[in-house]
């Protein structure tokens, strides 16, 4: 066997790597129940995760798009670029996590936060980078159920819990159909690996119908209307950090493998026209939907479920019609979504841990208590609402350039009237903060340091990856279809 | 020349350092930070000049521009085609307005220091100033005509910033709004006009070079694009009808006049017609003698107007509008693109770049030196002064050196750049050419008019016993001094036709002297009459005048009633019988219809509710449905 295969794993192998000196150090440094302190630090993590995002967006062999281990691995740049984002977004979520593990009844679990965090984080790197059904499979499963721990984490806590059970049925309930369409697709076409699919397919029902159990596991995963019952009561229920997590990260990562395999997979088979119709129901489906529930939320963390279910029909929205602009808007989405969305959630997370405050309500008047982090969460809500010149709405804007240039006119237009309510409920909550009066407004504090370079990562993210314009275009490079 | 990116860079930081930091500053510190930034881009332009004008000519002798020093792509809007750059382009023209810009910038920061001394927001000030030296600076290097008009804007915003930096002050917020409302109802046609241009060009490019397939698939729509954006144009260049917020924008501090509304942004449309001038010239010739007879009109106007104001900003303000006309004009009446000396069909280009060269220089002197007076006298009305030339001498020479050369006297530079004008304006027709050596002459008069009115006369002693004026500090000074001498050598001793011409050969400038001779006559009849009625401590004839034809002054001292006929046309056509029904409209339907859409909405939010019950065997089920309904919409 030709071991030298392995070196185009070296994300992989570098992440398991931190997980292994992680888990090691857990071991080695548990808390000092005497004391009572943490000896456990969030500085770790935080060191290792960057040292391996770095080395890995360094220029190394495995540049060129490859497969390795006889088609089941594959990697392309482009996939580099997508796993650098879902490092940095979990290297936000890690430092947003500071604050809440900090508290006594998490110190002992701290370990246990960052593991199962990237075991969820591997999982998609083997999602991402699969050249086989079955590959893939098991890098979902191993993406989802460490997440169902991760939503459980406060279990202690009634929703905390009830969250986790909820996630771990519908998740398991998913993955049955997604494995039955996968068998479906093996009779279709007599093999599982990506790069022979198309030649070998035998159009007819039995592949639709696989298609079709595929695409609905993993519109699971990006929570699609009518696939995304889950996701409130489990973004609710969830501590916030992980909420943040599961919006952005494990949501980003599904959506890209959605992209690939289509475009890999199914794109060169007549199935074409059979997906390319069913996600154009399924994205207004969503976005409308969506945008009804979030109008209606009182709960914060429920709001933001409903965003990021509304997000997620913009960020397949250049998936329609399969052409290489639409992977580059997508992955552009999805790293302006990330500093967006995290940003947003870094303020909600600060904000209930010190005064335990997670209703709408509660943020009336925040712009008198905490006029920064008022002002930080406004740019966060812009940039999701899609104002320029903030980022998000450069991303809209290819986003919709694509989907526009694939033909689909009418999609992007009822896109963008949603765009446009959307913008109510956002401002709504700009409002709450700015023009309401409160007599309990949430009192002044200070932010730990971690969460204020969090902050500051979104901050930068959200003014500056828009204007600069070559952030698009070097993405632009990698992308292919 | 990579470096010419700090020109844009430097300012750029000064503004967020000054802009986000500067409460942390005290006013030394900040208006030093400012005034050092803009010392370095200075030196950084002269520099760019000076390499740009020494690199070796083509063998016709030719100023080639340079291929752009950075451009980037921004903005692709589709793969191939139109996208939109940002870059530097360095060519005559634009380093040119390189050294206007910085030089002028430079002097009004360091007359900032003495005039603005003590004011509330100095940091704020000097944040300002630096963001507008970068737009304008940014407009001007533009690479394409969207890069110009992202900065266009951006000097709209930071003249309205300035416009209203007293924000205390009513007349200040009113004069900020009419100014940035006025200009972007100019800009929506600019905008239209870009638009135009790049769906019918394909390019948003100046690189005219490579293009002329795109152009002549243009056709009709070019001129009608070029027309547009000209529109444009006028309304930040003060054209008539579009000039009525220059005169109110004279409520920002006086340094700020001088530097945006005397020197460079309202010379923005004249660059803006010179940048497209191949363009005109070659696809529509005709439609640029429009520019020049609105110009010309401009031009009468505005002088006949600035002969009564009393408020020497004002006076100043007309001024300048009759000025950029005459720039407007001697672009207009070019009717192609010559080679030689005999026959100057494009001369007017050559002589608008370099009258907006000496006129930037003089004109910031006059609004700078009329800064010190007002600083002296602590009012704008000619009525506080009189009788200042003993108080303040440097004013007074300085002053005097700039009104002689906006009147055109000989050796100063103002001469120079007019002198070539009317020499373009008589080759077009002798019609023009007569009128616009009158509206000089009506130059001369007015100004003279005013530094009389300000130097000698009556001195308004009971004023003055309250408050000696004293001449202003050398912050004041020095700038003064530096725009008198530039003023005074650049007309002769600078060979502006060798470095800016339209077809960038070397043109020697040489005088017409029928030409020359007549406006020389003409100005020092008109300076002798201004003497005759403005110089004595009484004035008879000016008063007599005056009330002989009262309703003529009344007329023309109240701006032949613009103002009122924007007011009458906005509140009681536009608003009356235009806006009223469509805010009917839009409250009864449009806002029924979507009344009707949130209460919809909500309906259907609360009645699907149901659907996030809580219960996970119907999530299943729902999902379950959801499967089969896609397969449904699959298999059809």
């Amino acid at each position: 066997m030709d071991y030298s295969q392995f070196l185009y794993m070296h994300e992989e192998l570098s992440l398991l790597l931190v997980i292994t000196i992680l888990f090691v150090a857990d071991l080695i440094m548990c808390p000092d129940k005497k004391s009572g302190r943490g000896v456990y630090n969030t500085c770790l993590p935080v060191v290792l995760l960057t040292l391996h995002t770095v080395l890995n967006l360094l220029p190394c062999a495995g540049d060129t798009a490859t497969s390795a281990f006889g088609g089941m691995y594959q990697h392309t740049p482009m996939m580099t670029i997508v796993k650098s984002v879902l490092n940095v977004g979990t290297l936000v979520v890690f430092l947003m996590a500071h604050d809440w593990l900090r508290r006594e009844e998490n110190k002992v679990k701290q370990g246990e936060f960052y593991l199962l965090t990237l075991f969820t984080l591997l999982g998609m790197y083997f999602m991402i980078s699969a050249g086989h059904f079955l590959m893939f499979f098991i890098g979902l499963e191993l993406a989802s159920i460490p997440l169902a721990g991760l939503v459980a984490f406060d279990k202690l806590r009634y929703e905390s819990a009830e969250a986790g059970a909820k996630f771990i049925l519908l998740a398991l309930f998913s993955s049955a159909l997604l494995l039955y369409g996968v068998s479906l697709l093996y009779g279709a076409a007599g093999t599982l690996y990506f790069d022979e699919f198309f030649s070998q397919l035998r159009p007819g029902l039995l592949s639709v119908l696989g298609m079709t159990f595929f695409v609905t596991g993993m519109g699971f995963k990006i929570s699609l209307v009518p696939f995304h019952l889950w996701t409130a009561d489990t973004y609710q229920g969830a501590p916030t950090v992980v909420t943040g997590y599961l919006s952005v990260v494990s949501k980003g990562a599904a959506a890209f493998v959605l992209l690939t395999v289509l475009y890999k997979v199914f794109a060169l088979t007549p199935l074409f026209e059979a997906w390319n119709h069913g996600l154009f129901w399924i994205i207004i489906l969503t976005i409308t939907v969506a945008n009804l529930f979030a109008i209606r939320q009182k709960n914060l963390k429920r709001f933001m479920a409903f965003s990021a279910i509304s997000q997620a029909g913009y960020v397949i929205l250049p998936v329609m019609g399969g052409t290489a602009q639409g992977m580059t808007a997508l992955v552009y989405y999805l790293l302006v979504y990330m500093a967006a969305n995290l940003g947003a959630f870094a303020v909600i997370n600060v904000v209930e841990q010190r005064s335990g405050k997670i209703n709408i309500d509660d943020y009336d008047g925040l712009y008198r208590t905490n006029p920064k982090l008022a002002f930080l969460m406004t740019l966060c809500l812009f940039s999701l609402a899609g104002i320029p010149p903030f980022a998000g709405f450069f991303s809209k804007f290819f986003g919709f350039m694509a989907a526009f240039n694939a033909g689909e006119h009418l999609l992007v237009f009822i896109a963008l009237v949603n765009t446009v309510i959307s913008l109510y409920y956002y401002l709504l909550i700009v409002k709450a903060m700015y023009i309401k009066t409160s007599d309990s407004p949430i009192a002044t504090f200070k932010s730990d340091g971690y969460t204020r370079v969090a902050l500051a990562v979104c901050l930068l993210g959200v003014v500056l990856l828009g204007i600069v314009g070559t952030v698009y275009n070097y993405i632009d490079t990698f992308s292919y279809a | 020349m990579e470096y010419t990116i700090l020109i844009l860079l430097l300012p750029f930081l000064s503004f967020l350092l000054l802009g986000i930091a500067g409460k942390w500053f005290s006013h030394r510190a900040a208006g030093l930070i400012g005034t050092c930034c803009l010392a370095v881009v200075t030196i950084l332009s002269y520099m760019t000049a000076y390499d740009f004008f020494t690199m070796p000519r083509t063998a016709e002798g030719v100023i080639e521009a340079m291929p752009p020093v950075v451009n980037f792509t921004w903005l692709p809007f589709f793969a191939e085609g139109l996208k939109f750059e940002m870059g530097i382009l360095l060519d005559p023209i634009s380093v040119m307005m390189l050294i206007v810009i910085s030089t002028v910038s430079f002097m009004v920061h360091i007359y900032s220091f003495g005039y603005m001394h003590g004011e509330r927001g100095f940091q704020r000030y000097y944040a300002f100033l630096s963001l507008f030296t970068m737009s304008m600076l940014g407009l001007v290097v533009a690479t394409n005509i969207f890069q110009m008009y992202l900065f266009w804007e951006l000097v709209g915003v930071s003249s309205y910033l300035l416009i209203g930096f007293y924000y205390t002050s009513p007349a200040a917020i009113a004069a900020s709004k009419k100014a940035f409302i006025v200009t972007r109802f100019a800009d929506m046609f600019f905008l239209i006009g870009i638009l135009i241009y790049g769906y019918y060009c394909g390019t948003f490019s100046f690189d005219f070079a490579g293009e002329a397939r795109g152009f002549a698939a243009g056709g009709f729509m070019l001129p009608t694009a070029l027309l547009l954006m000209f529109i444009g144009g006028a309304g930040k260049s003060a054209m008539f009808p579009l000039h009525i917020w220059l005169p109110d924008a004279m409520e920002g501090p006086t340094p700020v006049s001088a530097l945006i509304h005397a020197a460079t942004m309202v010379v923005a449309g004249v660059f803006q017609i010179a940048r497209l001038f191949p363009l005109w010239i070659q696809y529509a010739p005709d439609t640029l003698h429009i520019v020049a007879w609105v110009g010309a009109f401009t031009a009468f106007y505005a002088a006949s107007v600035a002969c009564v104001q009393s408020d020497i900003k004002r006076v100043l303000a007309f001024s300048t509008i009759s000025q950029i006309a005459f720039m407007m004009v001697a672009l207009g009446v070019c009717t192609e693109i010559t080679t030689g000396h005999e026959h100057p069909g494009s001369l007017g280009y050559m002589a608008s770049m370099f009258h907006l060269f000496t006129h930037a220089m003089f004109k910031a002197l006059l609004f700078l030196g009329a800064g010190c007076i007002i600083h002296a006298v602590h009012s704008n009305e000619m009525s506080a002064m009189g009788g200042l030339r003993k108080y303040m001498p440097i004013t007074h020479i300085t002053f005097l050196i700039a009104c002689l050369a906006i009147s055109g006297i000989p050796p100063f530079s103002g001469f120079f750049s007019k002198d070539e004008i009317l020499t373009a304006c008589f080759a077009y027709s002798p019609a023009m050419g007569w009128i616009m050596t009158a509206i000089a002459g009506m130059t001369a008069f007015y100004m003279f008019r005013l530094y009389y009115g300000i130097f000698w006369g009556t001195e308004n002693k009971q004023l003055h016993a309250e408050h000696t004026p004293h001449e202003a500090p050398l912050t004041m000074t020095v700038p003064l001094m530096v725009l008198a001498l530039i003023t005074i050598f650049c007309g002769w001793a600078l060979n502006f036709g060798s470095y800016v011409s339209a077809d960038g050969r070397d043109y020697q400038i040489h005088l017409d002297w029928s030409v020359a001779g007549t406006s020389i006559v003409v100005a020092i009849v008109a300076i002798a009459l201004a003497t005759f009625i403005y110089a004595r401590d009484k004035q008879p004839v000016a008063d007599k005048l005056a009330s002989q034809f009262s309703s003529l002054h009344k007329w023309a001292y109240h701006r032949f009633y613009m103002d009122e006929v924007y007011q009458f046309i906005t509140h009681r056509i536009i608003f009356a019988h235009i806006s009223k029904p469509i805010a009917w409209f839009d409250r009864h339907v449009v806002d029924g219809f979507f009344n009707f859409l949130a209460w919809g909405t909500n309906a259907l939010g609360f009645e699907i509710r149901g659907l996030q019950s809580g219960s996970v065997q119907k999530y299943a089920f729902v999902f379950l449905l959801g499967a089969l309904l896609l397969l449904f919409i699959m298999i059809i």
